[in-house]
């Protein structure tokens, strides 16, 4: 396990390869861009792409925490940046009532001192860790609104909040930082130009390959295959939802746990379900379209070997 | 100051004749002079045209124009321009009504050509997109009557006015889309209305919270520090309640063959909905689905339309509903629908293709959004019942179904939403009832 930061591209890519990622040329370099130059690094892609997946990697490689913040609408400051111990606090005001020691500009710094601050995801990965700064996964920011997109421009372009009780928090070393979006609506330029930008499209065939390889190792080479050859086929189409990487994963296991060997119509009609996640799109493919790709997929094998 | 003037003012005469009465520049000289009266006509001309100009402007031209002095007509241009304009989209409403007003001699001369189509090419046309007046600034002219300053050419009123006149009719013959035409009276009703139109859409409830004294639920962070402030003897509760927001917008607008009429009143309607508020996206479909929301966001309707015309190369074409629906889906759906957006569907029901498809992506479509309205033209006929293969497609997928064909109806539809937010079930149940009887 390597624990130093990669010095070129190609040591990025051996070293997603090391946390069984299997990154292409262009996601390797935004990534080791990011992290050279210090700069976060934005990922957009459809649902199941493995977005998270990098920051997940990028930790366990490089040795350091990952701290996740999992947006949601009305994420705010109190459950994103800090909190204040408000029963700590009552607690402590009475306790200064009875012994009536301190004063009221006393009681004010006390209060708000490091003691009853509740640290949360951002003001976390602002601190120093013994291993090196953090990596701060900010996950799903489509999914929250303006203002806190607004608040991140804070934090990060300079890594420092502001807490107005205590003043501004700089990080020593800045985090490292990995932004994912579904786009499920835009984020503003502001945001993405003190990014790098990258955007994960599904893998191709053999790529993907490699990845059921290394993250489904049970599975039978020759359903590997045809998995693959099947999802490529319906991404293909014009469904409603394409399956992603993890919905090809998921499939393989469950092909696996069933005990198949190979594609048959009948076994992809009873677990359609792993893969299309929309009924219009399963009824689309349930039955004849699944036959006919199911073949396709075989007389491709037969032509390639 | 006084010294230098009257020099300027021979500079000035000496150009132009040598029978005007001597230009006078300071109102309480009210000796027949005219600079005071033509700059405040001008005044009252860019006003008309949309610039913010008041009657204190018009004295800090004079006012400016006193300290600069009566030079070259340059300097004099770009007083008044400091004076007038403050912003960049303003200058080129400006400049039309400068040389319009203050006559360039060889503004005039190419208004002459325009008046002769014969030796009208169409390079010249696109050579000068600049002659081709501001319809703003063509009817904020025809109030104001233009100063008499170069005295051989007293009698051009008359004729800048059948100028506008030519410029209407110019675009008739050249037959090209242009849309920007849209007057100031028609500007200014239409804004009027969609100003009140944006309005009544209900807020949504957000997560997020405001002060409130209301005692919804205790905001213990503004409790603590207030009562830190007092020292900590008593604790006063502050409370919160949720914060609400109008919710996102989507506008799917057809500009087809059959909906030509509409398509120019409904672009000022988008832009001003655009320059409102905010999230709102628009789109334009006929054969094909644009996405227009960029262009909205000049804040000049004129430029903002001038750049659709530009861009959307389909308009009163074919109408392709389900194909269209269906490229929003796929492409749109997912990234501009999100958090309980409100789609307003604008367009008359009637499909080249046979309604194919339509069903199915409007099904989706309402699906995805938080409500869909379907805003019709055609329903100013009484006996209207949606009857096509693609009313009947949508009348089933939407949750408010009205007419949008004048800007009476705009705003009968703004009370309408103001007052209650959304067609009941009944009348929808009607509609769909009357879409079904035809079937039979």
């Amino acid at each position: 396990m390597s624990l130093s930061m990669p010095s070129s591209v190609a040591e990025t890519l051996s070293l997603m390869e090391q946390g069984n990622y299997v990154a292409d040329r262009s996601l390797t370099n935004a990534l080791f861009l990011a992290l050279k130059l210090g700069r976060p690094l934005f990922l957009e892609g459809e649902a199941g792409v493995g977005k998270t997946e990098i920051a997940k990697v990028l930790s366990q490689c490089l040795g350091r925490k990952l701290i996740r913040l999992q947006c949601y609408e009305g994420l705010d400051v109190s459950s994103a940046v800090y909190e204040w111990n408000y029963a700590r606090q009552m607690v402590e005001i009475r306790m200064s009532e009875a012994s009536q020691e301190m004063n009221k500009k006393q009681l004010q710094t006390n209060l708000f001192s490091d003691q009853f601050l509740i640290k949360r995801p951002i003001l976390q990965a602002l601190e120093e860790q013994e291993e090196g700064p953090p990596i701060l996964l900010i996950d799903e920011l489509d999914r929250t609104d303006e203002p806190f997109e607004a608040f991140l421009l804070e934090v990060l372009s300079d890594f420092q909040v502001t807490v107005p009780e205590i003043g501004t928090i700089k990080a020593k070393e800045p985090p490292i930082v990995i932004i994912t979006s579904n786009r499920t609506r835009e984020i503003h330029d502001a945001i993405k130009r003190r990014c790098f930008y990258h955007w994960v499209d599904y893998p191709n065939a053999e790529r993907e390959l490699d990845i059921l390889k290394r993250k489904a190792p049970d599975a039978p080479e020759q359903l590997s295959e045809q998995i693959v050859g099947f999802i490529n086929k319906l991404r293909n189409l014009d469904l409603f939802k394409l399956p992603g990487v993890a919905e090809t994963i998921d499939w393989a296991h469950a092909l696996t746990q069933l005990d198949r060997m190979a594609l048959d119509p009948d076994t992809i009609n009873d677990t359609l379900g792993t893969i299309l996640k929309y009924q219009d799109d399963i009824q689309r493919i349930q039955g004849t379209e699944a036959s006919r790709l199911l073949e396709e997929v075989k007389t491709d094998m037969m032509k390639a070997s | 100051m006084s010294d230098t003037t009257p020099k300027n003012f021979q500079l000035a005469e000496d150009k132009t004749a040598t029978n005007l009465p001597e230009a006078n520049l300071f109102m309480h000289q009210a000796d027949g002079g005219r600079m005071a009266d033509n700059i405040m006509h001008f005044a009252r001309v860019l006003r008309k045209a949309g610039l913010p100009v008041g009657p204190g402007k018009t004295l800090d031209a004079i006012e400016a124009i006193c300290a600069v002095g009566l030079g070259t007509r340059e300097d004099f241009y770009w007083t008044l321009h400091a004076v007038f304009v403050h912003r960049r989209d303003q200058r080129e409403i400006f400049d039309q009504a400068f040389h319009v007003f203050w006559r360039n001699p060889n503004f005039l001369e190419k208004m002459m050509q325009m008046m002769l189509p014969s030796f009208k090419t169409d390079d010249m046309v696109q050579e000068n997109p600049r002659d081709n007046m501001s319809p703003r600034v063509t009817e904020a002219m025809k109030g104001e009557k233009p100063p008499p300053i170069l005295p051989d050419l007293d009698n051009m009123g008359e004729e800048v006015e059948l100028d506008a006149s030519m410029t209407f009719s110019r675009q008739e013959v050249l037959s090209t889309k242009d849309f920007e035409k849209m007057t100031n009276a028609e500007l200014a009703e239409a804004k009027r209305v969609m100003s009140q139109l944006t309005l009544p859409i209900g807020e949504v409830m957000t997560r997020r919270y405001k002060r409130s004294h209301l005692n919804k639920k205790v905001d213990m962070r503004s409790t603590l520090r207030a009562s830190s402030r007092r020292g900590g003897d008593m604790i006063w509760l502050r409370h919160k309640t949720p914060r609400t927001l109008p919710p996102p917008l989507v506008v799917l607008c057809d500009i087809s063959g059959s909906m030509e009429k509409y398509s120019r009143m409904f672009l000022h309607f988008l832009h001003s909905l655009t320059n409102d508020r905010d999230r709102v996206h628009s789109f334009l479909f006929g054969t094909q689905l644009n996405n227009i929301t960029r262009h909205l966001r000049y804040k000049d309707p004129d430029e903002a339309i001038a750049k659709i015309g530009e861009n959307v190369k389909d308009w009163s074409g074919g109408t392709r509903i389900g194909q269209s629906l269906h490229e929003f889906n796929k492409f749109w759906g997912r990234r501009v629908l999100g958090q309980g957006a409100w789609v307003l569907l604008i367009t008359d029901g009637l499909d080249r293709q046979g309604a194919e498809g339509v069903e199915m992506e409007m099904e989706r479509l309402h699906k995805s959004c938080r409500r869909l309205v379907w805003l019709n033209p055609l329903l100013r006929y009484n006996e209207y019942a949606p009857k096509t293969k693609g009313a009947k497609a949508l009348i089933k997928h939407v949750d408010d179904f009205r007419p949008i064909h004048n800007l009476e109806s705009l705003s009968q539809l703004a009370k309408a939403l103001a007052d209650d937010h959304v067609m009941g079930h009944k009348t929808m149940a009607r509609w769909r009832q009357k879409a079904l009887s035809e079937q039979d």
